[in-house]
């Protein structure tokens, strides 16, 4: 275990040893202490290591991960886990606004709340939130999934590409071309493998949750319409 | 960007330690807001005694013998402390606005920060630390306070640009964010017969809700207001004599972070500014929902 003391030592000198690990390492298990809030905490990492961080973090921990599991045992600022790549980032608090924006794989796992804006723009990273989340969340989501535990603010998945929507509680609003739809077979399937890998599957089932994507209506140039263009 | 930070004490024993806590807080947001900062600060307010807290480009001039000038002018005491570019000038509370008359014509280049029975405001350019130290905020002891860190959008970076802005007796607000209809607003405000001191669009928030406690409405309904009158983007921070209020606009774009234990309410821009508070652990943290008006009254 390499246990690294961010206020003695430094953000720069955490994320350039991080960043020197590449591929195989014997250095697999990192803890970071005394984030106090410190922004773009293991940021840009690519290597197949944990890492936690003990305690609550700022702007853009996580961001742009590959490979790497990163817990943080505490709440995450604005946009954790940012274009997110690969790997797996799991918060035991609160994330606050844009979690997981543009996120293109692996795995962000919000065990408290997220805030406004989670999986904006996200393109194929599959995000679980245990709790409720925000305003405006899945902004033109492209691809991936988004599976929320508790309830959805206001204008859910406004003008949504492709990533699949499940949300467990009330959705105070769906946003523009952002739909109800049927849960197919696939879908319990899907639910059932993110909820196991988000630490969730005690505490909620698949067939508890609805489905919300794109009507489609909104992104497709429609020949109808050209006199409106 | 810009930077917030406010606390509003419950536990009196922290009272002491007020400034130095929201110095600590101040210096820490540096990196949101480093053209200028300033600080509110409310401390117990003394019988019969009013405060006026006046602010000089050129001090050495301006308060050579001002205490004496005032109250020859008002014929009543008055006794002044100067913090390098500001001076407090403590008088008798049904004397505040002949004072202020009266400075306006002994000194009619001094400007008026705040008054009221507790409100000092400090704000000049500089660093959050530099400003801190000139005016020895951290040995200032109160039941609330509120500082601002700015980098500016909307108008220069003046002294006067700087936050708080002060709109009505012990009111002040701090703002991170900008407000597009300010200009129609303080139109309005004018009409209504409040005065500006600025062209700056958090001076048009401030003046909002001094003008709506001024009708007679609740803190609580004065803020409400901001979120169906004022257009932008803010996250608003606003002490008055015995509360503290937060609101931020529906999109709540603009990162607002609050911890809350027996002892104290604390904001920040950022969680960062609230690691060092006393029990920070074991605070409640949490963000501040959009469109929805928190405050804290004793």
């Amino acid at each position: 275990m390499q246990t690294f003391d961010l206020g003695a030592e430094g953000l720069r000198a955490l994320n350039s040893s991080l960043h020197a690990l590449k591929g195989q390492t014997n250095m697999t298990a990192w803890e970071v202490v005394n984030p106090k809030g410190a922004h773009a905490i293991a940021a840009g990492v690519d290597a197949p290591v944990d890492i936690t961080v003990r305690g609550s973090t700022g702007y853009y921990c996580a961001g742009m991960n590959k490979q790497a599991t990163i817990r943080i045992k505490g709440s995450a600022g604005p946009g954790v886990a940012e274009n997110m790549m690969s790997g797996t980032v799991i918060i035991d608090g609160d994330a606050s606004q844009y979690a997981g924006a543009t996120g293109r794989g692996g795995l962000l796992v919000i065990k408290g709340n997220a805030s406004s804006r989670c999986g904006i723009s996200m393109k194929g990273i599959n995000i679980v939130v245990h709790g409720n989340i925000g305003h405006m969340s899945a902004f033109m989501a492209q691809s991936g999934n988004l599976v929320v535990l508790g309830n959805a603010g206001e204008a859910l998945g406004d003008s949504l590409y492709e990533a699949r929507l499940f949300v467990r509680g009330t959705v105070k609003s769906l946003g523009t071309d952002c739909i109800e739809k049927e849960m197919r077979p696939e879908h319990f399937e899907i639910l059932e493998d993110l909820l196991k890998r988000g630490e969730a599957d005690a505490k909620a089932r698949p067939e508890e949750f609805r489905r919300y994507g794109s009507a489609r209506q909104l992104y497709n140039f429609n020949i109808d319409n050209a006199s409106a263009y | 960007m810009c930077g917030i930070v406010g606390l509003f004490l419950k536990d009196p024993k922290l009272e002491p330690k007020l400034g130095a806590m929201l110095t600590d807080m101040l210096i820490t947001m540096t990196d949101r807001g480093p053209d200028s900062a300033g600080i509110a600060i409310y401390s117990g307010a003394k019988d019969g005694i009013g405060k006026i807290t006046v602010q000089s480009a050129h001090p050495g001039v301006d308060f050579k013998n001002l205490d004496l000038d005032l109250k020859e002018a008002i014929g009543k005491p008055v006794l002044m402390l100067v913090k390098s570019s500001h001076a407090v000038l403590e008088v008798p509370i049904d004397q505040i606005e002949a004072a202020r008359s009266a400075l306006a014509h002994l000194r009619p280049s001094l400007k008026v920060m705040s008054t009221g029975d507790c409100i000092e405001i400090f704000k000049e350019v500089g660093l959050p630390k530099d400003v801190a130290a000139r005016f020895d905020v951290s040995k200032m002891s109160g039941t609330h306070g509120i500082g601002h860190t700015r980098m500016a959008t909307e108008s220069a970076v003046t002294t006067m640009g700087a936050h708080p802005f002060s709109t009505g007796s012990d009111q002040c607000l701090v703002h991170n964010g900008s407000l597009s209809n300010h200009n129609s607003v303080r139109r309005e405000l004018r009409q209504a017969g409040m005065t500006f001191e600025t062209e700056n669009d958090t001076e048009v928030a401030a003046a909002f809700i001094s003008h709506k406690l001024h009708e007679g409405d609740s803190l609580g309904h004065a803020m409400e207001a901001t979120l169906t009158d004022l257009d932008g983007f803010f996250t608003f921070v606003v002490g008055t004599k015995n509360g503290f209020g937060v609101v931020r606009d529906p999109i709540a774009c603009k990162p607002a972070v609050m911890a809350e234990t027996d002892e104290y309410v604390a904001f920040g821009s950022e969680y960062r500014a609230l690691v060092n508070l006393p029990g920070i652990e074991n605070a409640r943290v949490w963000e501040p929902e959009p469109a929805t008006v928190y405050f804290w009254e004793r």
